[in-house]
């Protein structure tokens, strides 16, 4: 395999009202999510199906019981709060306290920037519907992980893989990977420590909030493995690696190379490719290490007794990925496989030599050298409030407001897909997963569609008394090359039932 | 890999008065340069101040989350 592979983002957004925070976060997040819905074609409220939701399964091979299970870690029942499906194939709902967009299934790293960055979109709509309600607060959104006060919320990263893969081989590879990955990915944080207690700038908004090396919790001692078990796939083939370690990215840049790295280096561990053992000492507080130094030049300890950097540490891994590419395709490798290598090396490059160079790619450069010329500037110690309003105000999802999109508008940091692509994919799934075929059903057949999930759309049909379940387990099938033409036909749910379950052999 | 600064030292030999033209002139262009981005940096910084929150120390206290995931 390349940089292609199922995958998709998720991301929790922060939610504010300014002067008031005692707000209700359940509430707030509602109309957040209950405004978007009101732009969607829905006649009624469709549930999210859990039949296949197993967040109690551990990739290890044993479920943790639900009696010793913390609640926040049952995700599976039913909560009453607001949840949609989007016409894009996306799920926005309510997460514990915070509006969450889950893309959908895309295929490769440009298409997961894509449907990522449709979710900032479709989270400022929400805001904007729920403001027009009569007495309704001015509801702020933001794209990061933290209130720098000691709770984060998460933007999770999912990758489908072979079930052959032993897990074993997972954390023994991509534990220093992601060690050292924030170097590229990091968005930037101002404070160190859970609370922010401490007066400095750091390179990941999330490092200080990873207590454990492995585990399935991620509300608390959140591990820098996940082994949470939900392939939403056929599991005798594929497991979805569910990633909880990284930073919520604004840089397209930084999110491209974010999953486009990581899924190459799961290629390489899928398939045997990577024998050296990279492993850090003390992984988590090597993690914590990285980010607290933005000069990139702190030495971190491998088993084998070397002192590397984590700059270093990541090139050993992009050497090995050039040499797999070579080795499987040759001149053969597809665009973006070649494309994530060669950023991948630039930008490594750049952060051996000199890192303020990154300012206009990588989301925690352009933020550290916004503060640091408001230091120069002003004056400023790192404990004033000022800077710790730049880092928040970077994330705000105001494109009047946000400090990215105003770096952004001036031509200050680069993009890689357009304004017309996002604000398609809002509306659009992608087509050559079975989200489009989620996504169509939305479009055309929302009044019929009683629940929907990652793996199946249920229908409630007009003369029929059971619902109907029509089950997508394998995520490249249901693509616009499979089902186009019979969506394209069907003009209402009853038809496509028909079609589908007549039609078929099984 | 070395895609900057090879060429400037390959110079063939010429005379001293020529190469003394040359660095004033390469001066003159690394002051230009940190004075537009100087003027850069100012002009971003005062684009920011003009959208940032009033009263920072009272925002910054009032976004308070609770933990997701």
């Amino acid at each position: 395999m390349s940089v292609r592979r199922i995958m998709g983002t998720e991301t929790e957004f922060g939610i504010s009202v300014p002067g008031q925070p005692g707000a209700n976060p359940m509430l707030t997040s509602s109309q957040v999510v209950n405004g978007y819905a009101q732009t969607q074609p829905l006649a009624r409220k469709t549930r999210w199906d859990f039949d296949e939701e197993h967040p109690l399964r551990d990739a290890r091979g044993f479920d943790l019981s639900r009696e010793v299970a913390d609640s926040s870690q049952l995700t599976d029942e039913e909560t009453g709060l607001a949840n949609v499906i989007l016409t894009n194939g996306a799920r926005l709902y309510v997460d514990h306290a915070h509006p969450e967009y889950s893309a959908p299934e895309t295929t490769n790293p440009r298409d997961a920037v894509v449907w990522d960055k449709a979710g900032e979109l479709v989270i400022m709509e929400g805001a904007r519907q729920a403001r027009l309600i009569p007495g309704a607060p001015q509801l702020n959104l933001y794209k990061n992980n933290t209130d720098n006060k000691g709770a984060s919320y998460g933007s999770h990263e999912n990758y489908l893989m072979r079930r052959s893969t032993p897990f074993a081989s997972i954390v023994r590879h991509l534990t220093p990977f992601f060690v050292s990955r924030q170097v590229v990915t990091g968005a930037g944080r101002v404070g160190i420590g859970q609370d922010g207690a401490a007066h400095g700038f750091q390179i990941s908004q999330r490092a200080d909030y990873f207590e454990v090396e492995v585990g399935l919790e991620t509300t608390l001692k959140r591990p820098i493995i996940n082994t949470r078990d939900e392939p939403h796939a056929n599991p005798d083939r594929y497991r979805r690696l569910h990633v909880i370690i990284g930073d919520a990215n604004l840089s397209e840049i930084s999110t491209y190379l974010k999953v486009g790295t990581t899924s190459l280096v799961l290629a390489m561990i899928e398939d045997g490719w990577l024998t050296d053992d990279l492993s850090v000492d003390r992984p988590v507080t090597a993690l914590h290490e990285v980010s607290h130094d933005p000069s990139c030049t702190h030495l971190l300890t491998l088993k084998d007794g070397r002192k590397i950097t984590a700059v270093q540490l990541q090139t050993e891994y992009l050497e090995q990925a050039r040499k797999y590419v070579e080795d499987k395709y040759g001149d053969d490798a597809d665009r973006q496989t070649k494309d994530v290598l060669h950023r991948w090396e630039q930008v490594l490059d750049q952060l051996a030599t000199d890192p303020m160079k990154l300012s206009d790619q990588l989301d925690w450069v352009a933020k550290y050298k916004l503060l640091q010329s408001y230091r120069d500037r002003d004056a400023l110690e790192w404990d004033d409030s000022k800077l710790h309003l730049i880092d928040l105000q970077y994330a705000d999802l105001r494109p009047d407001k946000g400090l990215y999109y105003k770096l952004v508008k001036s031509g200050r940091m680069q993009r890689i897909v357009s304004d017309e692509e996002i604000r398609m994919a809002v509306a659009h799934p992608p087509t050559d997963t079975r989200a489009y075929f989620r996504g169509r059903c939305m479009q055309q057949y929302a009044p019929q569609v009683a629940a929907a999930s990652w793996d199946s759309v249920i229908f409630d049909l007009p003369g029929k008394e059971s619902l109907q379940r029509i089950p997508t387990l394998d995520p490249l099938r249901g693509t616009k090359a499979h089902v186009g033409a019979l969506l394209d036909q069907c003009d209402t749910a009853s038809d496509l039932v028909r079609t589908i379950t007549g039609g078929a052999a099984g | 890999m070395a895609k900057d600064g090879g060429q400037q030292h390959k110079q063939p030999k010429r005379s001293s008065t020529e190469e003394e033209v040359e660095q004033v002139e390469a001066s003159e262009d690394v002051q230009e340069r940190k004075e537009r981005l100087d003027e850069d940096v100012d002009s971003i910084l005062d684009e920011i101040d003009e959208v940032l929150e009033e009263n920072a120390e009272e925002f910054v206290r009032g976004f308070v989350q609770k933990g997701g995931e």
